[in-house]
């Protein structure tokens, strides 16, 4: 979330859009519905579904799964031609007016640089005229036709109405209706904030799904405004902490990279990393890249990290491709090249595509070992469960060690929430039987490993012998210990970088904030941006101060929101070119002549003039992207892109099928049904359900009861066509796999008109397994195709074809 | 944010209401208290709901409740129907408005109404099983309780049900115990949008009509409170998007009240019932007192004996 | 004899000449059916009763409280129903309506005022008893379909609330008219001496049977002493 929960209180107009709120994030619901309670926010639902969300939205809009881009293209459209543009915004903090180079074009779906063999795109066409000066070409007028606004203008213009009801199956009123809504935001005293989840992230093109709707959030002049932002509902309660520590396989934390290959040494590696300013006073703030890393090589290894050693950069692992992410590491483990899985909280039999895949692939491994407090379907993968997990026992070598660990009621630390905030939580209850936390248990194996590896030597023992493990007991690491560390600490007096004589920290202490991190090896920080979550001033994630000066909803004294305590980032962009707020009634931060003040953390330099430095600080141009250069490895601009299995074939690019750069592994296209397949033909999608949480709550009784048994949900029209009773059984199957469930037969699923054609949805809720106490069923994953984003490769869940027919119950 | 009800102290408490305050009592005449306390009410805001059942979870973790896992049956209600385990239950209904052709997907949260008339309580036969406390609370007291459902019976919202297990019955307790130390209901403190709060009936009251003025805003002209006059208003309300058809919520009965049978059989049958058998005892009294007996006569016996004779003979 | 009174002479009546006359009017299990469902219905008065009015709640201490009263209240109301039904069996036909009846009824009068020499002669039963007869089994009929209606512990699945407020509604009205028979028919049994016993002994006095059910008697009197058989029924028949 660029915002926090508590904003959306602020805002005018809501859309749920690639999500699903009020069902998978009701808590947080609750400030939708303060907002609408209090201020008479709308609420906008755009779903394939008549969801939860959409039965207390003011308008719902149908939308086929997998054709978001098309229509937020559509709304830009929309907005560009009826002078709907906050413009003193676009034309300041954004990178309209940036000249993007002439080798750089578009043409039936395709950017230029695409090398078809290898499904990717040499991206060198892809960014602005660097002028002689060193700096990025502009236009301020917006008239130069290759300016970044007016090739997004030429990009969007396919996207009509007529279109977005082709494609999208919206009926053009409804999407007319909504479009109005949005455009009515570009004012600058109206706020609209975007509200998403896994319903954008799971396609083949999720990131861009994403960035189609921050740009029109930029072009409306939404982000940085109370009320306004990007906000990403994220799945797990502290799914955040784990993409902000670096738990993605790119990673380390704090959202460094982990080097590649050919980095082979520090100055190689820092040589891409060092993000001079592509505008004149830009504060670029990258540019400290170097601190961050230097001291999380301090954190990690402590004395052993040297100058000399490049700070142990050589016992960091490199990556040889773009990422070990699960569908890789699946993919490997199908072939037979990985020998043992450690699998730590995670129920990846449910949870990763493709569910005979997976069972082949850990039927592979030589052992498998899982850290979890339930009793996953993946720990009993090798288990027969009839037809709910079909396999031989005797066929399967694997050797499966299973940890039974604590759950986070039983367990000190903290959880970062959607909104960044990481806040402190106590135990509340003793772990049952032999339990132990997650600490523990690594840290009892790194002890051991760490023994092997001094007493036997090995191939590379450097990096787990040097390890730094100071703490009070190496076998069982505190969480405020972890915290402290994550935090960083003086190794030696730090002295403020102007002012030489004013000591910022003193040797061994807490350091205040990441502002304090050196790259000369004198301070440590476990994860920067977490930096002054638990300083001299003690744990401030722990604060429970509920004031809120004149109720902005910023509640600065609760918990700590990262980075710096700071609520809403880019809030810089709250006030325009003079530092005054666009909406009096919205003051976030404000120049008073010398600095900013105002309710939150500037998200800029406390003293940068208004009128010089731009507020999008982590960008080197100082500006926020319209256009994102080479960033993303399908487009610098979304693109309608049909899911890799779709009823429809791309209307705006026929030869185009799916994300033209989504990875693709050989075994897998085989398996994907045809566009507009007779033997698939309907387009299924999955989801949560309000009353579970993911696989795990089935193994609680109150939630099962409360939602106890699998079903898939279709229209009134397809059960007809089907001859399917509700609440009858109905088998659904894919080129993959196939699913018994009962169906719910409902008005909220209607058949979508695309193209002409009637498109029937087919609704899979993902709540069920094999283990645990509500009713044995089968989660989606049966199903679903082995495709991920291009960029990220989160499976693409959200899209796919299925066929059903009504089939007779179990044998009792 | 209507302000929550405050988290309560842990240390021991003395019990905010209990028998002194009752103003009915099941099968009972009793002398109410001169003062009444300040009638409480929950207020379900239809509108505000999202159907997440975090009110139902609440009630089963509250009330340590054990509802069936049962099956899907093609609905969202689970489980299907209230049950003596499960006080609380969200009922879905597909609407398609005919006025605007939008579907609606109303969640209406369904339980103990807590009527100022109970019929529950009225239909009682069991003293003390069933009474009403004066802030409105209407409660069933189980050891008192002797399970003949007739509860059931008098009762316009088919909420009360009978445990197959103890044999008495059970419904929403509005967290009495939970009241009774200042606390609101559990259900209402679960819900994350407040589309149930808690407060005295009148700022529920007062509460609800800047919910129907949101609601008008948005084109809902028929948004109102229910509070139904039939049972003398409830201690549970409803804010309806269209309270002009409360039927259209699975069901909500449109000017509820004691049904007449039932009125008749707990009124003029009751009384009209005890004065015919005291009469047909008091007129074979009076009868005997005036007539005395009817005996057979010796002449009756010599009778039947020549009768007899003759046949002997 | 005429075949149209035949009907009217039970199993096991039987004349038994003496000073005084006796008349077996009752066999043993004829009266053990009948004390069973009368104690049967003593039972569901009191059950039903402390269910039907507060003030008369006290009397579900009889059966050792409300949820025992509650819960053995539907039994004994199936025993009663069978029990009955074995009456039923026994003499309906001695219960069907004779012209006479309609006589003996019209001089109520006399009947209440114990004049009952002025009486047209009846037989096995009178009028009054038909009525409480015949309304004792049309009530018990409704009070076992509505009984089972509102006996929610195994037939709660089946009707609706409203039909089970119905139901409710006539049990109560059905029993305060089956109780008001029962006062009606107990009363009359201790206002007319003599026939408690023939209830609790089987037998009458002559005078009794000369006196209420001259008919009755006549037709004993003219029937052989044996009682007839299937045979001679027959061939009197003939």
């Amino acid at each position: 979330m660029t915002n926090s929960w508590t904003d959306i209180k602020n805002t005018d107009l809501v859309i749920i859009m690639g999500g699903n709120a009020a069902e998978a994030h009701p808590c947080g619901f609750k400030w939708v519905t303060e907002a609408k309670a209090n201020r008479g926010a709308r609420l906008i639902v755009v779903d394939p579904r008549f969801t939860r969300s959409a039965s207390v939205a003011d308008v719902y809009a149908p939308i086929r799964q997998g054709t978001d881009i098309a229509f937020l293209l559509g709304v830009i459209n929309h907005c560009i031609n009826n002078d709907k543009v906050q413009w003193d915004y676009v034309k300041a903090f954004t990178n309209a007016s940036f000249i993007v180079r002439d080798g750089f074009g578009y043409k039936d779906g395709l950017f230029t640089g695409y090398d078809e063999a290898k499904r990717d795109y040499d991206k060198t066409s892809w960014d602005y005229v660097i002028a002689p000066d060193a700096f990025a070409a502009v236009d301020e007028t917006l008239t130069n036709p290759r300016c970044v606004w007016n090739l997004l203008k030429e990009h969007v213009s396919v996207y009509t109405p007529e279109m977005v009801e082709r494609i999208c199956g919206t009926p053009k009123d409804t999407f007319l209706k909504v479009t109005e809504m949005i455009a009515e935001c570009s004012s600058p005293t109206k706020v609209m904030t975007s509200m998403y989840a896994l319903g954008w992230t799971q396609h083949s093109k999720g990131s861009q799904n994403i960035r189609a709707m921050a740009m029109l959030q930029l072009i409306l002049g939404n982000i940085g405004m109370r009320g306004g932002g990007m906000n990403a509902l994220r799945g797990h309660s502290n799914i955040q902490g784990l993409t902000d520590v670096g738990l993605m396989s790119n990673l380390i934390p704090g959202y460094l990279t982990i080097p590649k290959d050919q980095e082979v040494d520090l100055e190689t590696y820092m040589s891409t990393r060092g993000f001079k300013p592509l505008r004149p006073n830009q504060t670029s703030y990258w540019q400290n890249y170097r601190k961050f890393f230097v001291s999380f090589q301090k954190a990690m290894w402590g004395s052993a990290a040297t100058p000399e050693n490049d700070f142990a950069y050589d016992w960091l692992p490199k990556l040889d491709v773009s990422g070990y992410d699960v569908l890789r590491i699946f993919e490997l483990m199908h072939e037979g090249k990985v020998n043992g899985y450690m699998c730590q909280g995670f129920n990846p039999l449910l949870a990763a595509p493709n569910r005979k895949k997976l069972t082949d692939a850990l039927s592979k491994l030589k052992f498998l070992v899982t850290m979890d407090p339930l009793d996953t379907e993946t720990a009993r993968f090798w288990e027969n469960h009839g037809e709910f997990n079909d396999v031989d026992p005797s066929q399967i070598q694997t050797e499966v060690i299973q940890l039974p660990s604590t759950c986070f009621a039983e367990d000190e630390g903290s959880l970062t929430n959607s909104g960044r905030w990481l806040q402190w939580h106590w135990a509340g209850g003793t772990p049952p039987g032999e339990a132990k936390n997650d600490n523990w248990i690594m840290a009892q194996i790194h002890v051991r490993l760490k023994e092997l590896y001094r007493k036997e030597g090995g191939a590379f023992p450097d990096p787990i012998v040097n390890l730094d493990w100071a703490y009070a007991d190496a076998g069982a690491p505190t969480a405020e210990e972890l915290a402290k560390e994550v935090n960083g600490k003086a190794l030696a007096t730090v002295y403020d970088a102007a002012d030489p004589t004013k000591v910022v920290a003193e040797a061994g202490k807490l350091l205040p904030s990441f502002a304090a991190l050196r790259d000369d090896g004198s301070t440590t920080s476990g994860c920067w941006i977490y930096s002054g979550c638990f300083n001299e001033n003690g744990n401030n994630m722990a604060r429970r101060d509920t004031t809120d000066p004149d109720e902005t909803g910023a509640y600065p004294k609760w918990a700590f929101s990262w980075p710096l305590n700071r609520r809403i980032l880019y809030n810089r962009a709250s006030a325009d070119l003079n530092g005054k707020p666009w909406d009096p009634d919205r003051k976030l931060i404000e120049w008073d002549g010398t600095k900013w003040t105002g309710y939150d953390v500037p998200d800029i330099a406390p003293t940068a003039k208004p009128g010089e430095v731009g507020p999008f600080i982590m960008n080197p141009e100082g500006v926020s992207r319209l256009f994102t250069r080479g960033m993303m490895r399908d487009g610098p601009f979304p693109a309608h892109y049909e899911p890799f299995e779709s009823p429809l074939s791309n209307l705006v690019a026929p030869n185009v099928r799916g994300n033209p750069a989504a990875r693709v592994f050989e075994g897998d296209f085989k398996q994907f049904a045809e566009p507009a397949s007779e033997e698939f033909p309907y387009a299924a999608t999955s989801y949560r359900l309000t009353e579970h949480f993911h696989y795990w709550t089935k193994h609680c009784r109150t939630n099962a009861v409360l939602q106890p048994e699998f079903f898939v949900e279709i229209s009134e029209q397809l059960a007809s066509e089907k001859g399917i009773a509700a609440g009858g059984w109905v088998r659904v199957w894919s080129k993959r796999g196939e699913v018994r469930a009962k169906a719910v037969v409902t008005k909220r699923i209607k058949p979508l008109i695309c193209d002409g054609k009637p498109v029937h949805v087919v609704g899979i809720p993902l709540h069920w397994g094999f283990t645990g106490v509500a009713k044995k069923g089968f989660g989606p994953n049966s199903l679903t195709p082995y495709v991920g984003d291009a960029n990220i490769e989160t499976p693409e869940y959200k899209a796919f074809l299925v066929n059903i027919e009504p089939v007779a119950g179990p044998a009792a | 944010m209507f302000p929550p009800v405050p988290n309560p102290t842990t240390g021991p408490q003395t019990s905010k209401f209990g028998e002194k305050d009752l103003i009915r009592r099941s099968a009972s005449t009793i002398t109410p208290p001169a003062e009444r306390q300040t009638e409480v009410a929950k207020l379900i805001d239809v509108s505000k709901c999202i159907g997440c059942k975090a009110c139902q979870a609440a009630c089963i973790e509250w009330n340590d409740t054990h509802p069936e896992l049962e099956s899907n049956t093609g609905i969202y209600e689970n489980p299907h129907d209230l049950t003596p385990d499960m006080f609380t239950l969200m009922r879905f209904t597909e609407w398609e408005n005919p006025e605007t052709n939008n579907l609606e997907w109303l969640i209406r949260k369904d339980g103990c109404m807590h009527c100022e008339d109970p019929g529950c309580l009225k239909a009682c036969p069991a003293p003390g099983a069933i009474v009403q406390y004066s802030n409105g609370i209407v409660d069933f007291v189980h050891e008192n309780c002797i399970g003949c459902g007739y509860c059931i019976k008098g009762c316009p919202f088919n909420i009360p049900r009978i445990s197959k297990v103890d044999h008495t019955a059970y419904k929403c307790t509005l967290c009495s115990d939970r009241i009774a130390v200042g606390q609101g209901p559990a259900c209402a403190k679960a819900c994350p949008t407040q589309a149930i709060v808690y407060g005295t009936k009148d700022e529920m009251k007062k509460h609800a009509e800047g919910r129907i003025a949101d609601l008008k805003s948005r084109g809902f002209e028929k948004a109102g409170l229910y509070d139904p006059p039939g049972v003398g208003g409830t201690h549970v309300m409803y804010v309806l998007h269209h309270a002009d058809q409360p039927e259209i919520y699975a069901g909500l009965p449109n000017n509820p009240r004691i049904s007449p049978v039932v009125e008749a059989w707990k009124g003029v049958t009751k009384y009209a019932g005890l004065a015919v058998m005291g009469v047909a005892a008091v007129t074979g009294f009076l009868h005997y007192m005036v007539n005395g007996p009817n005996r057979v006569s010796e002449e009756d016996e010599e009778a039947a004996e020549r009768l007899t004779g003759d046949r002997s003979s | 004899m005429s075949t149209d009174t035949e009907y009217d002479v039970e199993k096991g009546d039987q004349v038994h000449p003496g000073k005084p006359v006796t008349v077996d009017r009752y066999t043993g299990a004829a009266r053990i059916n009948h004390w069973i469902t009368a104690t049967s219905l003593v039972l569901l008065a009191l059950s039903g009763l402390s269910m039907f009015h507060p003030r008369l709640f006290f009397l579900s201490a009889l059966f050792g409280g409300g949820q025992w009263t509650r819960f053995i209240h539907p039994w004994i109301g199936v025993v009663l129903f069978f029990s009955f039904l074995g009456l039923f069996l026994r003499f309906w036909r001695a219960n069907l309506w004779r012209r006479e009846d309609g006589a003996w009824l019209a001089r109520a009068r006399d009947v209440v005022t114990a004049h009952d020499e002025r009486l047209p002669e009846v037989g096995r039963y009178n009028a009054g008893q038909k009525l409480v007869f015949w309304s004792m089994s049309i009530l018990i009929i409704v009070l076992i379909t509505t009984g089972i209606i509102i006996w929610d512990q195994y037939f709660a699945a089946y009707t609706t609330i409203e039909q089970k407020r119905w139901a409710l509604l006539v049990h109560s009205i059905a029993a305060i008219l089956a109780i008001s028979v029962w006062i009606v028919h107990v009363y009359a049994a201790i206002w007319v001496k003599g026939t408690i016993r023939g209830m609790v002994r089987g037998s009458v006095t002559g005078g009794w049977a000369w006196r209420y059910h001259r008919k009755w008697l006549r037709e004993l009197v003219a029937r052989p002493p044996a009682g007839p058989t299937e045979d001679q029924k027959k061939t009197a028949a003939e």
